[in-house]
């Protein structure tokens, strides 16, 4: 990649940017839905990180969730159902200083895009996911999706899903090389934050599953924890997340959990309920995959001319009277 | 699994003689060219000593085609019809550009692989064979009995069968002759078409330069002692003249090939799954992509692939993806979305057999069509076929800077053949106007949309992510200028016309192409990527003896090059040749209304409203050249009698 004189200029003054320099259209989520949450959160975190809007993407698969880029006044790329993973991967390595986010939904991420799901935990690209779960194929109009929980009525599944749910926690954190993983809830909107915050800082894949409400097709789903806080245990650590004093006061289920602890961070994800909030695993020494392809090399047209030529001498024949300047020595 | 000879083959009255020379020497008598195959077990090293063979031959100065024998399987198992694994070679004078007709000498290491290639119908009918005689002592009697019996058949169906003992001759120099016989082998060969033993020392030394210098010494003795038994034990001897070109020369296959044009069309990120036989590509770029720059990405699947080419390519520079059918097939959601969202991809797919698994190993012309008109919806794209191995090199150049200048999607149409067949090439010279331009980090004017489609071509200039003031969403949905998604009819069409546009735009630019031959006549044979060295050949003997036939080979199958039209009017007939499936109209149940044409006699027919005619064959191997001879006859006979 060729690093241009305009990437080289120091910037004399830090460029500030308002929630608004973030925000583009209106967005067409239904009210209450949880994907507005997170957008804020997100719009935040930007502002707050001066993130520069044209090196800031933002992928997505398709699904309610996906249309989260349009939204955002940075660069998009609405792609194709369960591949934003691949498309984000190939961004990075193309650009690794571009900040990359990933949007994607339970239905795009856990099934159609499964398989590359699992090996995006593997490559930990540095990049964060987030995974917009509410449990339900929303914009195909509901049908159980693979996080549904067992018994969920939907269209496909009038009378209920056969199958338990897929845990995106336990699966991610089963995956070789996982470096973060942590769950948030759409209705504690400063713990979203914070954990989006942690997530970003983390130099490898932070996958953050986030709940999800929908009001359209599961309007009751999350009630029950809404109004209980002793239904939500928060996790929290030195390493962690540090709760502020109002938010302790309201929830009083804790538990101090050390990330960097996953054997207790896989049993804590295999919990339902309560559901654990806070970042579950995080390990900043895993290797990162473009760091370790060297993406971003500069190079020259020279230097790629004489490697080029120096391949072609491997399968060159020279004519008989070859000129010795011509021809290389043995 | 032992398999004895098929009954069909017909006996000869010509038998065996003994193959030793009189004392004295040896006249070799000149040929103009000559076919030589070797065929082993796979992992004796038939592979390598045909290579290597190959190898010296461009150095005497020979034109050379090599074609691969390959097994579908890595370890077949040994002594069988199906597992042979080896070489052809086709050697001539001058330039050779296919792999020719029938087999005129084959070295087999056992019986049964020998078995493989005479049902193949490869060899000629008075072929001369080295075989192997270590089986006539074989401690296995079934072995013996199975030696014997197709000893004996090969011999009164007239093949010349020499029984040599490779691994008796090579026990006396290593330990293992197993693995050493290939060298007698390539000895052997040098004798018989009176190479120079000193080039072929030096090949050696080359090719396992990398290893020890006892491995060299031992694998020299053993090419010198196969030249020894062969001066010693043969009563034939040939020599094909040559003359080294004054030009230095790449000798590389088809996928290596594609490999080297990746590298100098600057693209730096390829990524891929492995399938056959496209890998190869693949493994190459691997081992020296990254020394200039480029990244070899394999992806969990042939959708991540495609889509994290699509990533890289949006970000930054064109990027490729490699592939061949099923691979292909897998990635059309993906190729869509770069069609729609209007970014710069270019895929290689080296075609093989299909439909699904089909013949993995095998050449086949089978998705042109798929090519054009895969995925849904109106997804136009630019689909070009490599027709030589130089091709296959320059073929990517000219992809990647049609994919960013159009910011469209570029197929590069490969196939079995050319992936895997040698010939050498004028050693390319490296220009700076091949790579990618830096990627543009520079401001967007306001008031820039990123789809300003322009009304007449549909081109729009491409923002990239860091592109300050450029910032959108991409999408795969309908969208307007500004990518905005829009569902409104007119926004829907201005983007479909746009996107197809723009191959109007690039048909603009293409060259027609020449004919080969005379520019009218009686018949004109059209075809299209691998097929070109075999349907010149016969078209060039053919007009030898006076026979009014042209062929044209066309390059760029979507968009086609303007004046072909013209071209085909000037001819009272105009058939197609390629390597993918077409019903004959002999057959009972098909007559025009239901006969299904060959993708590129339907293409030609579609658009220019000529009745094209068509032959193919979907054998699995490369057409010979005088199987085109014989059909181009045909034709030719059938419009004479169709006339009044």
């Amino acid at each position: 990649m060729t690093i241009h004189a305009t990437e080289c200029l120091l910037r004399l003054h830090d460029q500030h940017h308002e929630l608004e320099d973030y925000q583009s259209g209106v967005p067409r989520w239904c009210t209450g839905c949880g994907d507005n949450a997170i957008l804020a959160a997100v719009q935040r975190l930007c502002r707050d990180e001066k993130l520069r809007p044209e090196k800031t993407m933002f992928v997505s698969g398709i699904g309610c969730s996906s249309r989260f880029p349009h939204y955002m006044k940075t660069y998009g790329f609405h792609g194709i159902h369960g591949r934003a993973l691949p498309v984000a991967e190939g961004i990075k390595m193309a650009r690794p200083d571009l900040d990359v986010f990933v949007n994607t939904g339970d239905g795009d991420c856990c099934s159609i895009g499964a398989a590359h799901w699992i090996h995006a935990i593997r490559y930990n690209m540095n990049m964060t996911v987030m995974l917009h779960d509410n449990q339900i194929y929303g914009l195909t109009k509901k049908q159980a999706s693979p996080t549904s929980p067992r018994g969920l009525k939907s269209n496909t599944t009038p009378r209920g899903a056969y199958l338990e749910g897929l845990n995106p926690l336990t699966v991610t954190l089963g995956v070789q090389n996982v470096s973060f993983v942590a769950q948030a809830v759409d209705w504690i909107p400063e713990v979203l934050y914070d954990i989006m915050r942690a997530a970003y800082h983390h130099n490898g894949l932070s996958f953050v599953r986030i709940l999800q409400r929908c009001p359209e097709w599961l309007p009751d789903m999350f009630e029950p924890f809404m109004h209980d806080p002793m239904k939500t245990k928060l996790l929290t650590h030195e390493k962690g997340l540090q709760l502020s004093a109002n938010l302790s006061k309201v929830y009083k289920n804790q538990e101090q959990h050390d990330p960097s602890d996953i054997h207790r961070a896989r049993e804590i994800a295999s919990g339902h309920d309560p559901i654990p909030v806070g970042i579950l695993y995080h390990n900043p020494e895993v290797p990162v995959y473009e760091e370790l392809r060297h993406a971003g090399q500069q190079r020259s047209a020279g230097y790629i001319k004489t490697n080029f030529e120096a391949e072609l001498d491997k399968f060159t024949v020279w004519p008989p009277k070859a000129d010795s300047k011509v021809q290389p020595s043995a | 699994m032992t398999e004895t000879m098929d009954t069909a083959v017909k006996s000869r009255p010509r038998a065996s003689k003994a193959a030793r020379p009189e004392q004295g020497a040896k006249p070799a008598v000149t040929l103009s060219e000559n076919i030589v195959e070797i065929v082993s077990d796979s992992g004796e090293g038939a592979q390598r000593c045909g290579q290597t063979f190959g190898a010296i031959a461009s150095q005497m100065g020979n034109g050379v085609w090599t074609e691969e024998i390959i097994p579908a399987e890595i370890r077949p198992p040994a002594r069988s019809v199906a597992g042979g694994s080896g070489n052809r070679i086709r050697l001539g004078s001058g330039r050779i550009t296919n792999g020719g007709n029938e087999t005129d000498l084959v070295i087999a290491f056992n019986e049964q692989v020998l078995l493989g290639r005479v049902r193949t119908g490869d060899l000629k009918s008075d072929c001369t064979i080295l075989l192997e005689s270590m089986w006539r002592e074989a401690k296995d009697p079934k072995i013996v009995a199975s030696y014997i019996e197709t000893h004996d058949q090969l011999v009164k169906a007239g093949y010349r069968v020499i029984e040599t003992p490779m691994e008796r001759e090579c026990k006396t120099i290593v330990a293992d002759a197993k693995r050493g016989k290939n060298m007698f082998a390539l000895g052997m060969l040098c004798s018989i078409y009176s190479f120079d033993l000193q080039i072929a020392r030096e090949q050696i030394a080359l090719t396992f330069g990398k290893k020890d210098a006892s491995v060299v010494q031992s694998n020299v003795k053993l090419l010198e002692a196969g030249h020894d038994w062969a001066e010693k034990n043969l009563d034939f001897k040939y020599r094909i003249p040559a003359a080294r070109s004054a030009e230095p020369q790449i000798v590389v296959n088809g996928n290596t090939s594609l490999a080297l044009g990746v590298l100098a069309s600057g693209m730096e990120i390829c990524a891929m799954y492995p399938i056959t036989p496209a890998t190869s590509v693949s493994h190459y770029l691997s081992s020296v992509f990254e020394k200039v720059g480029g990244i070899v990405h394999q992806a969990e699947d042939e959708i991540a692939a495609c889509a994290f080419a699509i990533g890289a390519s949006y970000a930054g520079k064109c990027a490729v993806t490699v592939t061949s059918g099923p691979g292909y097939s897998l990635k059309q959601e993906g190729i869509g979305l770069a069609v729609m969202g209007e970014i710069p991809l270019v895929v290689i797919n080296v075609q093989r057999g299909g439909p699904s698994t089909g013949q993995p190993t095998k050449v086949e012309q089978g998705d042109l069509l798929t090519s054009m008109f895969g995925s849904h919806g109106d997804a136009p794209k630019v689909v070009i076929a490599p027709a030589t191995i130089e091709d296959c090199f320059y073929s990517v150049i000219t992809a990647r800077k049609i994919a960013e200048t159009f910011n469209m999607v570029v197929v590069v149409l490969s196939d079995a053949s050319l992936g895997s067949s040698q010939q050498p090439f004028p050693r390319p010279q490296f220009s700076e106007a091949w790579l990618a331009p830096p990627i543009d980090q520079s401001e967007i004017p306001a008031g820039l949309k990123p789809y300003d489609w322009d009304a007449t071509t549909g081109l729009a200039r491409r923002f990239i992510p860091g592109q300050p003031g450029g910032m959108h969403t991409l999408t795969g949905l309908a969208h307007d200028r500004l990518s905005h998604v829009a569902y409104d009819a007119d926004s829907n069409e201005a983007g479909i016309r746009a996107r197809s546009h723009k191959l109007a735009a690039l048909q603009r630019t293409l060259k027609t192409p020449a004919v080969f031959g005379g520019d009218k006549g009686d018949l004109l044979v059209i075809g299209w990527g691998s097929t070109k060295g075999a349907i010149e050949e016969a078209v060039g003997n053919l007009r030898a003896e006076g026979r009014r036939v042209s062929s044209l080979h066309l390059t760029f199958l979507q968009p086609m090059a303007p004046g072909i039209k013209e071209i085909m009017q000037r001819f009272k007939k105009v058939i197609t040749i390629e390597g993918n499936w077409s019903d004959d109209p002999k057959d009972e149940i098909i007559d025009e209304s239901n006969r299904r044409y060959s993708a590129l006699a339907m293409l030609l027919r579609s658009r220019y409203l000529i009745d094209v005619d068509c032959w193919s064959e979907v054998r699995g191997q490369p057409i010979k050249p005088a199987t085109i001879q014989r059909v181009i006859l045909e034709k030719l006979k059938q419009k004479e009698q169709a006339r009044p």
